[in-house]
């Protein structure tokens, strides 16, 4: 298995000489991954898209697709399957006229072309769909012929742009199946772009975290959730409560953070120096009310501000360490009848803490 | 299962009173839709007003002249009704004679002779003097009592049954002869439809040479308008915004100052010729304008911005995630535009040659100008019987075989292209 099927060595792009929308991008797939990369919009992830696809040119460095450098190759030959956000389905065209362009492109005989068409057709259950034009298919069934159309000449690797944006919740979930379910099947490599970390969690086999035009992570879905290596991270990803205080003891992974008047235990991932600023970031499903004494090593009082049922779990927004934001997830199970004003106290463990750097402000 | 349902005594039943709350529902909601449809009707009534007054009426009024045919039938009924026994074939009877010259006499006396014998003259050349001549001479005679002699005394042409023809021939209220003129046929003292002689026949030749160069005209505006859209359209706005003001210039000009300055440019000693000539394409000056050249040049620069703004409308809405889509696809970039990116435009390229072929085929004022001999159109022809020769018959049937033919580019148009397939704008 080729490791580095897909690389982009020190990538830089501006559009107008002055900004840097892609700051040293260096990003390595191997051959059959599913990396997604995901950033706010304006980060630059759609960029490094168009810029592998063929449609952007990099300003500096190079993009290699199969140990081949492919800065000056034209997007028609680079042999990659791409997937708009919005289909891009030629509407002058039948379905099956549109799954055979790229058969035609390359100069396929006819019956061989019906052939594919045909089982790619099959494969996303849309057979009976072959003569109709995409204005009249439902906008799942366009997203699914616009990844059948980049598929069916069988590229090694497909782009994906924002590909499910477009769709309603329960259907942007069928999709993501789907696509994934596919993605094991033929063994395709694919880049994904999103800004929905949900997508990404659920999809990914590992993920690059863009923000102003710089990768802040690329780990698994698993890693990235669960040790978010600095504070853009953590707040992208999932809920995360953040506390500021200085550092007042460190050793090499953990430390204790001075927070006014009380120290917190945290896991040491992003802090040098003892008296530097840090952020501190805790999960709000990692908060414990009414802790058992001794189990947890931080344990503090709070001040609830608001309680809102969510059927399954509870959602406090309480006061705590001078945050009157701080959001704990406690199951509706809970016997403790919950007051607004009511003095309560929340513990968690420092293992899930985590002391990350400061946020500049 | 349903079937059986709804023929249950119990089911019937229950299912009239509903239809009558239906039959109430659908009362209601016309009666809403009334007030909107009045008030929609209301608010665009000033407009209906000023398109009847200033559009339909006179237009109608128009095509009404193009057939209207009144003044034989006014003003010689007797003889008209002396002739309507006539085949046709060999001199009519003496009542006819005697019928035509009492209203002569008549006519000349009220001077009411001179617009039926100009309206005869259109139909055979010189029947205005005749008629004129006849009318004076019979009415300073004592006493007639053989009037054929004495009108062929007059004049030898009463023998000729061409003459009593064309009275025959535009004897009925109506007439198709003025249509026939407009397409170089004319009826014969027989009364046969028969082509114009080949010294008179100039309007189908015409409609043709109308046709042939709206038709070059806007294959010519498609062709320099398409390339100036796509550029328009992929631009950045900023580039595009001023190049637009670029294409829109020429509106804020007046038609006549755009059409003179092509004069002033493509005369003998113009600026175009001296150019030619010092470069060296040329040795002699050559002829460029007051010819079909200059109003090919003329219309093709007037009417190009009605190719190129439905064009830059539909492109300007065109994602290129499709030129893209088919790029990534294997499609080289030639490929690629034609195939994905064309057909898109079509809607476009449709409202621009429609536009541009309709507003050519009935320009006037720039083939006047510029056009010479050589490059004059229907609708100058039009201009020259209305103003000129005053013969409004005419130029209402030019102008309503005109309208006619536009309405039948329109109908092919259709079926072809589909006017819901026409944008103009998104």
């Amino acid at each position: 298995m080729n490791s580095q099927y897909v690389s982009f060595k020190k990538v830089q792009k501006t559009y107008d000489g002055e900004q840097l929308v892609v700051k040293n991008f260096n990003l390595d797939i191997a051959e059959g991954e599913f990396v997604t990369m995901l950033g706010p919009s304006g980060s630059g992830k759609t960029t490094c898209l168009m810029m592998l696809a063929g449609f952007e040119t990099a300003t500096n460095g190079d993009i290699y697709i199969d140990q081949v450098a492919v800065n000056n190759l034209a997007p028609h030959k680079r042999d990659i399957g791409m997937v708009f956000q919005n289909y891009a389905l030629f509407p002058h065209m039948t379905i099956a006229e549109n799954l055979a362009f790229p058969l035609k492109a390359r100069k396929m005989p006819t019956d061989m072309i019906e052939k594919k068409v045909k089982n790619i057709l099959d494969m996303v259950e849309l057979g009976h769909v072959a003569t109709r034009r995409p204005g009249q298919l439902s906008g799942g069934q366009q997203q699914r012929i616009a990844l059948a159309r980049a598929l069916v000449f069988e590229p090694k690797l497909v782009l994906m742009d924002e590909p499910l944006g477009a769709l309603d919740k329960q259907l942007r979930e069928q999709m993501q199946y789907e696509i994934k379910r596919l993605h094991q099947k033929l063994g395709i490599t694919i880049l994904y772009v999103t800004h929905d970390q949900t997508e990404a969690l659920t999809m990914s086999d590992r993920i690059a975290v863009f923000n102003e035009g710089v990768v802040q992570q690329l780990a698994s879905p698993t890693d990235l959730y669960e040790n978010p290596e600095n504070t853009f991270v953590a707040q992208f990803i999932g809920e995360n409560n953040q506390l500021q205080g200085s550092v007042e003891e460190f050793n090499s992974d953990h430390c204790v953070i001075n927070i006014g008047k009380e120290k917190v235990k945290a896991r040491a991932v992003k802090v040098t120096n003892i008296g530097e600023n840090s952020t501190l970031s805790i999960r709000p499903e990692n908060v414990v009310l009414d802790p058992e004494i001794g189990k947890f090593d931080n344990i503090f009082q709070a001040k609830t501000q608001e309680v809102i049922y969510h059927g399954d779990h509870l959602r406090l927004v309480v006061e705590l360490l001078g945050n009157r934001n701080f959001v704990v997830k406690v199951p509706s199970t809970s016997s403790h009848n919950l007051m607004i004003g009511e003095t309560i106290s929340l513990g968690w463990s420092s293992h899930d803490c985590h002391a990350l750097n400061a946020v500049a402000s | 299962m349903h079937l059986e349902l709804t023929s249950l005594p119990s089911v019937v039943d229950m299912q009239d009173p509903l239809n009558e709350d239906q039959a109430k529902l659908k009362q209601n909601l016309q009666k809403a839709e009334r007030k909107k449809r009045l008030r929609s009707l209301m608010l665009t009534l000033p407009l209906l007003a000023f398109i009847m007054i200033t559009f339909v009426v006179p237009i109608a009024e128009m095509l009404y002249r193009s057939i209207d045919n009144p003044l034989i039938a006014k003003n010689l009924p007797n003889t008209v009704k002396s002739l309507s026994q006539w085949e046709q074939q060999g001199l009519p009877d003496k009542e006819a004679y005697n019928a035509l010259a009492e209203e002569l006499i008549r006519l000349y006396q009220s001077k009411s002779l001179p617009p039926l014998a100009s309206r005869l003259n259109i139909e055979v050349a010189g029947m205005r003097s005749l008629m004129m001549k006849t009318g004076r001479k019979l009415s300073t005679f004592e006493q007639i009592n053989d009037y054929k002699t004495a009108m062929i005394k007059i004049d030898k042409r009463w023998n000729n049954i061409e003459y009593w023809g064309a009275i025959k021939n535009l004897s009925s209220k109506f007439t198709i002869s003025y249509y026939l003129a407009a397409l170089d046929f004319r009826q014969n003292a027989q009364g046969d439809i028969v082509a114009q002689p080949e010294h008179r026949q100039v309007y189908l030749n015409l409609f043709v040479k109308t046709l042939g160069l709206s038709a070059l005209i806007t294959g010519l505006c498609l062709l320099l308008g398409y390339p100036l859209a796509y550029l328009l359209a992929t631009l950045p706005d900023s580039k595009s915004n001023l190049l637009l003001i670029l294409v829109l210039l020429p509106f804020w000009t007046s038609l006549l100052v755009r059409t003179t300055s092509w004069i002033v440019l493509l005369q003998m000693q113009g600026v175009v010729n001296d150019l030619l000539l010092y470069v060296g394409v040329i040795s002699e000056r050559i002829q460029l304008v007051h010819n079909t050249f200059g109003t090919v040049v003329a219309m093709v620069h007037i009417l190009l911005p009605f190719m190129i703004l439905p064009i830059y409308s539909v492109m300007k809405g065109i994602s290129p995630d499709y030129f893209r889509a088919a790029r990534s696809l294997g499609a080289t970039p030639t490929i690629a535009f034609i195939k994905a990116y064309m057909p898109l435009t079509m809607s476009g390229v449709g409202a621009g040659v429609l536009l541009t072929f309709i507003l050519s085929i009935g320009f006037y004022i720039t083939p006047a100008l510029v056009g010479g001999r050589s490059g004059q159109m229907i609708s100058n022809f039009i201009a020259y019987h209305m103003q000129s020769s005053l013969n409004w018959g005419m130029a209402s049937a030019l102008g309503g075989i005109l309208l006619l033919t536009v309405l039948i580019m329109f109908y092919l148009f259709n079926r072809i292209v589909g006017i819901n397939n026409i944008k103009v704008g998104n």
